[in-house]
């Protein structure tokens, strides 16, 4: 991401010697998406919906892989999708099998704790407590936040790399 | 008036704060207690008083004096007194002029008296009276009281004499004129006297008017308040019905009297605590009531400053308030000081709240710690299969080959790993010590394991140590063989320079004089040392460690179930007590025996005996069957034997695992090959470790390799340079004396020897045929290198040097993650989703390092990696195969395969764990994985892995 925003710097300083006036709006709009960009990412950390896990995704990505954030994201978010499916249909089976949410919510929080989503991850964690303990009320509670943390942390990073993208 | 203030007394009269006086004081306490003017003239003659910080505004005085009740109280007390007086003054004039006013009237009787007595001479008769001493008796009576000087006026004409003769009309008028002209004297007399007490009179009214006699009070009072309060930090003052200064007292000093006088607070000053005060006022005089109250001014004038106020509303005769006096006290050091130890009182109050909350977070965080200790250590010692097998009483000994100095330096490696402490971990294997021994390494692993971490358990300082020698048979010494006995008589001293051990200490040292042939002849020794003794070797264990020491009397019952040495041996080191029971149950089931000696406080040594099977058997197989390899054999052998025989392991605090002495140099040797292969990451390191010389050797390698690796499969051509630069260099001997302890890298040191290579792309040719198809561009190549593994026990470099790895991991992100990660670091993995999955590809692949998972669907990687070990060892997929994997056996056309699987190499396995209980660490290590990784994976854990790993 780093990478990019340099290269970008690049790009602008190659276009000065075309024509400055040009370049002026074009590096304040940049500029500015830059800054938004910045802004959005660092509250995303600030508000704790992230973690330094999701730097090592940042560093993972480079010329080669321009988008491999925003691809990890969003392969979870598929993934995610299966997992919420097969949750919702363990807590709906009877007898409640624990055992078999534990193992769910499991592979789930590894995922998230993989792309540093941090909130979902703590939902998880709580998740599986109440699991051990076999709490029932405390599962479908947590269940619900673990999806609403879900849900607000993938509103929050489309719009992120959305604005990201149009700052490169 | 009162006189309550003697005189001498008035010098050390208390300044008290009338505010501060008792409420129950009587109404005389609350005046000016001063002395009646004129009996201590003197008394504050002496006193410089200095009148300045006073101003007045008279009339107000006088409107006071007139209207409140106080002053007129006050001013009624005066008059009173000054009444009293003049009318002390009125009736002893009275008095007197009663006094004259009767002598008037006696001396008139007299006069008639004597009228009539002259009438009753005149008519012919006369007494014989002396009218003189009648007339001095009244005289005298009459100025009995008068002042003397008077008498001698009034004497004056008594003297007269009467010259005429008795009773003669001569005498008689004479005698007339006489008493007329004392008449008239007395008269006068009279006269002056009146003029006199008219005088007096107006003399007394001029001296004491009220308002002079007032005043001079007024002013001692003053003086005398002036004299009380010369010093003190007080304002006084006095304000009306609008809070207009009518009076102060000890004013700011900058302020004249038209600043004040008239004027409200808010208008003289301003800044913090003006309003407060004159708001405080007008509560005052609104409620009627007198009250007091703290103000901090912060003002331009005089900065901050805390003012103790009291203020009384004054009131009319008529009960209204007509204004407030008030008295102000700075108390500025007082409230700051109170302030301070109010501060400091509630510092202490919070550090103590503090300190509390501390104790208890710390009482809780030990409370959880030992209780989650508790737990995993009882999950671990319940779950591991240890103490299953022994409790239940069915015990299957698994006899393996293993290498004991490679189990000691793993165990204490992961001791080192976990270490919390500064301790330094050495472990010292006697030469004596065989190379291979067979017997139930797991089992042996985890007693080690056990003591290992006990002792560190109850160690703080100094070290924990693993011995290994080999001792004689603990009941028949005669058993043993000539060779074994002169070992036992060295068996105290692991490294003794006895003769046997002479070759042992000379491999050691290969390091940089010994050249091959040397090491070649070493091994011919050695091998036919063995082959003399294919028996049973007694290898005594001890560990020891420098702690706390076991108390004698609790020496029975250590190896006791759920025994400790005390209570507070449990509260504070934790465990269950488990552990030795099991560790001496075990030891004995194989045979030998568990002992204990210790000295309290300074240490204990824990010493297990086991006979082992020695593998001599094995070793001297392996010769013929490769008859074409007996020169690489000695290279390998001479590689082998060198870091095999050095058995002494150290572990410092601080380094905790890098600095190891064999380890390093093993991983020279196993980043060399590596380097070419990918010089990208670690030749930094490549041109740190080799020497000058050497690196010009390597510089060839690597554009040799890179021409092959593009060549592809030009395998023949490929070995021969490789092998050309290897063998003709003595300074590769020099550089990297030691090959890899483990085994685990062959393939890279092989090629330096052509014959076997060439023995080997034979072999390829003629096995490559079994191989199962792989899709993968790579698919050749590995399938030959795999292929040549399990045909020959060290195998040809593949054109392809890349070391493989296998990510075994279900979870889609985590396994893109890794991926790239990996990419970065320059790997290229292969991926399988779940633990079965995993076992076919490690038994259908080469790979150099396996990434486990370890909760994962189908099979977890926890009993993949137990499949995976139980065929490094055994050879066989039988295990694999029960547990239900589809192992799809290789063709039976090449009788070798099987044959040969037996010495596969370990490959190392990473568990990637969650941290979680169910995936802990000792889990991992029980089930024969090597090390561990925390999920998420970073950056930094991935490369440091492959690091240690990976040559």
């Amino acid at each position: 991401m780093y990478a990019h925003a340099k290269d970008g710097g690049g790009v602008g300083g190659m276009r000065k010697k075309e024509g400055p006036v040009n370049l002026k709006i074009y590096t304040m709009t940049r500029n500015q998406l830059q800054c938004q960009a910045a802004y959005m990412r660092n509250s995303l950390f600030d508000q704790g919906y992230l973690d330094e896990q999701f730097v090592q995704l940042e560093e993972l990505q480079d010329e080669a892989n321009p988008d491999f954030v925003e691809d990890v994201v969003k392969l979870f978010y598929t993934d995610s999708a299966r997992f919420i499916r097969n949750m919702e249909l363990t807590l709906d089976s009877r007898p409640l099998d624990f055992e078999k949410l534990d193992d769910i919510m499991h592979q789930f929080k590894g995922s998230s704790s993989s792309i540093g989503a941090k909130k979902v991850k703590r939902e998880c964690t709580q998740f599986q407590e109440y699991c051990k303990v076999g709490n029932f009320d405390g599962c479908m509670r947590t269940f619900q936040e673990v999806k609403q943390e879900h849900a607000g942390l993938k509103k929050k990073l489309e719009s992120y790399f959305e604005v990201a993208r149009q700052a490169r | 008036m009162g006189c309550e203030m003697e005189t001498d007394q008035t010098e050390d009269m208390d300044v008290v704060l009338s505010s501060m006086w008792p409420e129950d004081i009587n109404e005389a306490g609350r005046q000016f207690n001063v002395e009646r003017p004129g009996a201590d003239q003197d008394m504050l003659e002496e006193v410089t008083i200095n009148k300045e910080p006073n101003i007045v505004d008279f009339k107000r005085l006088m409107e006071l004096t007139n209207y409140s009740d106080k002053g007129n109280w006050q001013l009624a007390n005066l008059i009173k007194n000054w009444e009293y007086k003049q009318e002390n003054a009125v009736r002893l004039l009275r008095e007197e002029l009663d006094n004259l006013s009767k002598q008037q009237q006696e001396v008139e009787l007299k006069k008639l008296e004597i009228l009539e007595e002259h009438r009753f001479e005149q008519d012919g008769y006369g007494g014989d009276k002396r009218p003189i001493s009648i007339l001095d008796e009244n005289l005298k009576y009459l100025y009995q009281d008068a002042p003397r000087r008077r008498n001698d006026v009034v004497f004056e004409d008594e003297k007269v004499e009467i010259e005429a003769e008795f009773d003669s009309v001569v005498y008689w008028k004479q005698r007339a004129v006489h008493l007329e002209k004392l008449l008239e004297a007395s008269i006068k007399r009279e006269q002056v006297l009146i003029e006199k007490l008219q005088e007096s009179i107006e003399n007394l009214e001029r001296q004491s008017s009220p308002v002079e006699e007032l005043s001079q009070v007024l002013k001692r009072a003053d003086n005398f308040l002036h004299f009380v309060l010369q010093n003190a930090p007080v304002v006084i003052g006095h304000q009306d019905k609008e809070l207009r200064y009518r009076f102060i007292f000890n004013h700011f000093p900058s302020l004249g009297e038209q600043d004040i006088i008239g004027k409200t607070d808010v208008e003289i000053f301003s800044g913090a605590g003006v309003k407060e005060s004159q708001d405080f006022k007008r509560e005052v005089l609104e409620r009627g009531l007198p009250a007091k109250r703290e103000i901090t001014f912060e003002t331009e004038l005089f900065g901050s400053k805390t003012f103790l106020i009291y203020v009384e509303p004054v009131f009319s005769k008529a009960g209204e308030t007509i204004g407030v006096n008030y008295m102000g006290m700075e108390v500025t050091d007082q409230v700051r000081k109170r302030e301070k130890m109010a501060k400091l009182r509630e510092e202490m109050a919070v550090q103590k709240a503090k300190e509390t909350e501390l104790n208890k977070t710390i009482h809780i965080t030990e409370e959880s710690m030992r209780a989650k200790q508790m737990l995993a250590t009882m999950s671990h010692e319940i779950r591991s299969p240890l103490s299953g097998v022994v409790e239940s009483g069915v015990m299957k000994l698994e006899a393996t080959k293993f290498r004991p100095r490679e189990v000691v330096k793993h165990v204490l490696q992961t001791a080192a790993a976990s270490l919390q402490k500064l301790l330094t971990l050495e472990g010292n294997v006697a030469d004596d010590v065989p190379v291979e021994v067979i017997g139930d390494v797991l089992r042996i692993r985890q007693i080690l394991t056990n003591l290992v971490s006990n002792a560190i358990k109850f160690t703080h300082e100094g070290k924990v140590g693993i011995n290994l020698y080999v001792v004689q048979e603990p009941s028949t010494i005669a058993k043993q063989g000539s060779q074994k006995l002169d070992r036992d008589t060295t068996k105290e001293l692991p490294m003794s320079e006895s003769q046997d051990d002479q070759n042992g200490r000379d491999e050691n040292s290969t390091c940089e004089n010994h050249k091959l042939s040397n090491g070649a002849q070493v091994e011919e020794e050695k091998e036919t040392n063995r082959k003399t003794e294919e028996q049973v070797v007694w290898i005594r264990c001890d560990v020891y460690d420098t702690g706390i020491g076991i108390p004698e009397n609790a020496i029975p019952t250590l190896f006791k179930k759920y025994m400790q040495v005390g209570a507070d041996t449990a509260r504070k080191y934790g465990g269950t007590g488990l552990g030795l029971a099991i560790c001496k149950q075990l030891v004995e089931l194989m045979g030998g025996h568990l002992t204990v000696s210790s000295v309290e406080h300074h240490g204990s040594t824990f010493t297990f005996v086991l006979p082992y099977k020695v593998s001599s058997i094995s070793d001297s197989s392996d010769d013929p069957d490769e008859l074409s390899d007996s020169d690489h054999q000695d290279v390998l052998g001479d590689g082998n034997d060198d870091d095999l025989h050095s058995g002494v392991f150290v572990f410092q605090p601080r380094t905790l695992g890098t600095l190891f002495s064999s380890q390093s140099s093993t991983r020279i040797q196993k980043l060399t090959p590596n380097s070419y292969a990918f010089n990208k990451c670690n030749g930094l390191l490549l041109e740190d470790s080799l020497s000058p010389s050497s690196n010009i050797t390597y510089k060839e390698t690597r554009s040799d390799e890179d021409a092959n690796s593009a060549a592809g499969p030009m395998e023949t051509s490929y070995e021969l340079e490789i092998s050309d630069n290897l063998s003709s260099a003595e300074k590769h001997e020099k550089s990297v004396p030691n090959t890899d302890l483990v085994g685990r890298f062959h393939p890279y040191v092989h090629p330096s020897n052509s014959l076997r290579a060439k023995h080997n792309v034979d072999e390829n040719l003629e096995t490559c045929v079994t191989y199962q198809g792989q899709a993968q561009a790579q698919a050749r190549t590995d399938g030959i290198s795999s292929e040549c593994s399990s045909s020959n026990s060290p195998e040809i470099p593949k054109g392809d040097l890349k070391p493989k790895i296998l990510l075994v991991d279900d979870n889609k992100i985590n396994v893109m993650v890794t991926k790239s990660m990996m990419k970065q670091l320059g790997h290229n993995i292969d991926v399988v989703h779940n633990g079965a999955e995993a076992v076919r590809a490690v038994q259908s692949n080469n790979y150099h390092l396996v990434l486990m998972d370890v909760c994962m669907p189908v099979m977890d990687g926890l009993e993949a990696t137990r499949l995976i070990r139980s065929y490094e060892e055994t050879g066989s997929w039988d295990d694999a195969i029960k547990a239900g994997v589809d192992i799809q056996l290789p063709s039976p056309d090449s009788q070798s395969n099987s044959q040969l699987e037996k010495t596969r190499k370990r490959i190392p396995i990473i568990a990637m764990t969650a941290n979680a209980l169910s995936e802990s660490a000792d889990e991992c290590y029980a089930n024969g994985m090597d090390s561990f990784v925390s999920k998420p994976i970073t950056f930094q854990n991935m490369k440091q892995c492959l690091q240690q790993y990976l040559p």
